[in-house]
């Protein structure tokens, strides 16, 4: 991902025009000439996301890995997310304007049930509220840098879908973001939707193990979340394991003999 | 005085090439290259490889070739998947294959994979990644199973199961969750077929149908279009109606007379 963004030693001049009229931090850092305060590049990030509708509701699941470009920084870090009994989400890309995007929501949550009226947010509204949100920051040149996948269950029925930092909105039954995309969600979609939770856990595990073979950038370290009409759960971090026994890769060596 | 050796690599028409990229936006001296935008794979099983390949050849977002062929012919026993630039793996794998049936000639022995896959390391590295020839090379010879990656650049991974070409990660996938150790061959089979009906599916690059070669020892099945992609429509020609849709009154047959002006009538 890399929208077309100024960087900061043309901002000031060029963004006249929009910084009259609007309001923020942002624009008066621009009049003052200070350091820039727009998300330019994301500085500590989380890889993929994934996400599946299950027979009975639907199931994330993430690592819990904060990168510093390539430093593997934060190992415990909760990408998962409760926004309501119903309601739940998780983020990949910049970890810091995720918190901020985790803030948003349960601001509206928090709203929502002040109302008292009764009726309260659905997860489609989540989805809806941010996608609106993060499409608005994109025309600010201010992005929440971030791919969100937000999944829940009401009324007997789930909800899986995925925003990201320009304001793509869209809604699958198996759903991946960052990298998972190319690598977990081949395999999701063989996956069917009418998994039990625990065949769901496993398949699963199955493409977070596969994404830690295949990615640079992930740990073993992950989270499994569900969100069914019990309501939301997460699970705590555990381990994952992976296999290196395989015979064939024993003997790799071009150069060298081969050991028969 | 001596004149200085001239060896090694020359670079006196990267300057032209440099200013004829820069300069020519209609493409009239540069052409474009074919690509294959792929999803090729390859695996090792117990008594031989597996080798896989989709059908579709791309030119941009132009599906050029709806059911080429990507796996090629090196040796009786090596055969090599080729992604990146059509042109450039077609060419490199017929030089090689030719090269090493003179080798074969001139040892009187049976080839082996390394021998294929050092000869096109070489040639690729010498050309500093320019032929852009992405290959999978599988075989079995006297020292048994081998399947390698040769990239354009020159480098070269010995592997027991690779993926290459745009639908690579796709695939990997699929092989990453399905391998074992010593499959047997039908397993071996679906999996490369799994792997890359994947990529088909999944990456924009592939399509088509799948073409799998399994090579073992003293023998090749090389099975052309073994999966096929749907058909967009089912053509509804010629149109076969059942006699008696239409309702008749009367049947009247008669022999139509034909007068030859010109030749010898033919034989009724």
């Amino acid at each position: 991902f890399s929208p077309v963004l100024l960087n900061s030693s043309q901002q000031t001049s060029h963004y006249n025009p929009i910084v009259i009229g609007s309001r923020g931090k942002s624009a008066s850092s621009e009049r003052t000439c200070e350091p820039s305060t727009r998300t330019l590049q994301p500085i500590v990030t989380g890889t993929g996301v994934l996400g599946l509708k299950y027979k009975d509701g639907v199931m994330l699941a993430a690592d819990t890995l904060g990168s510093y470009g390539s430093l593997a920084r934060y190992r415990e870090v909760k990408r998962l997310s409760k926004i309501s009994d119903t309601t739940l989400i998780g983020g990949s890309g910049d970890l810091s304007d995720f918190d901020n995007v985790v803030k948003y929501v349960r601001e509206m949550s928090i709203y929502d049930n002040a109302h008292d009226d009764g009726c309260k947010m659905t997860p489609k509204d989540v989805h809806q509220y941010l996608g609106r949100v993060m499409y608005n920051r994109r025309n600010k040149f201010d992005p929440l840098w971030n791919e969100v996948v937000v999944a829940g269950f009401r009324d007997g029925k789930p909800f899986l879908g995925v925003v990201d930092l320009i304001g793509t909105m869209y809604e699958d039954d198996a759903v991946a973001t960052s990298f998972g995309n190319y690598i977990c969600l081949p395999l999701l979609r063989k996956a069917s939707t009418e998994l039990s939770k625990e065949d769901a856990k496993k398949v699963m595990e199955d493409c977070l193990r596969v994404l830690f073979y295949r990615n640079c950038r992930s740990s073993t370290k992950i989270q499994i979340a569900t969100v069914s009409a019990e309501g939301v759960e997460i699970s705590d971090p555990y381990e994952l394991s992976t296999y290196w026994g395989y015979e064939g890769f024993k003997h790799t060596e071009y150069h060298g003999q081969k050991g028969h | 005085d001596a004149e200085i050796p001239t060896g090694g690599f020359t670079f006196d028409l990267c300057k032209r090439n440099a200013w004829l990229e820069a300069n020519d936006s209609s493409g009239s001296i540069i052409k474009k290259a074919k690509k294959t935008g792929t999803t090729i794979a390859g695996i090792v099983f117990k008594d031989g490889i597996v080798l896989g390949a989709d059908t579709r050849a791309t030119e941009g977002p132009i599906v050029a070739d709806k059911n080429c062929q990507k796996i090629h012919y090196l040796a009786p026993n090596i055969f090599c998947c080729g992604a990146g630039t059509s042109a450039d793996c077609e060419n490199v794998t017929e030089m090689i294959s030719s090269s090493l049936t003179l080798h074969r000639l001139n040892t009187g022995r049976e080839c082996r994979v390394v021998t294929a896959v050092t000869m096109l390391s070489q040639y690729l590295f010498r050309y500093q990644g320019h032929v852009g020839a992405a290959l999978i090379v599988g075989g079995v010879d006297c020292t048994g199973p081998s399947l390698f990656t040769v990239y354009p650049h020159g480098s070269v991974d010995q592997l027991p199961f690779v993926t290459m070409g745009s639908g690579s990660l796709a695939a990997m996938a699929v092989f990453e969750a399905g391998y074992q150790d010593a499959l047997e061959k039908d397993a071996a089979m679906n999996l490369v077929r799994a792997a890359i009906t994947s990529g088909i599916v999944n990456d924009l690059g592939s399509g088509s149908n799948v073409d799998i070669a399994v090579i073992t020892t003293g023998n090749t099945e090389f099975f052309r279009n073994i999966d096929k992609a749907d058909p967009k429509y089912k053509s509804k020609n010629p149109l076969k109606y059942a006699p008696g849709t239409t309702a008749f009154f009367k049947e009247q047959i008669s022999k139509i007379k034909i007068t030859v002006t010109e030749g010898e009538a033919m034989d009724d």
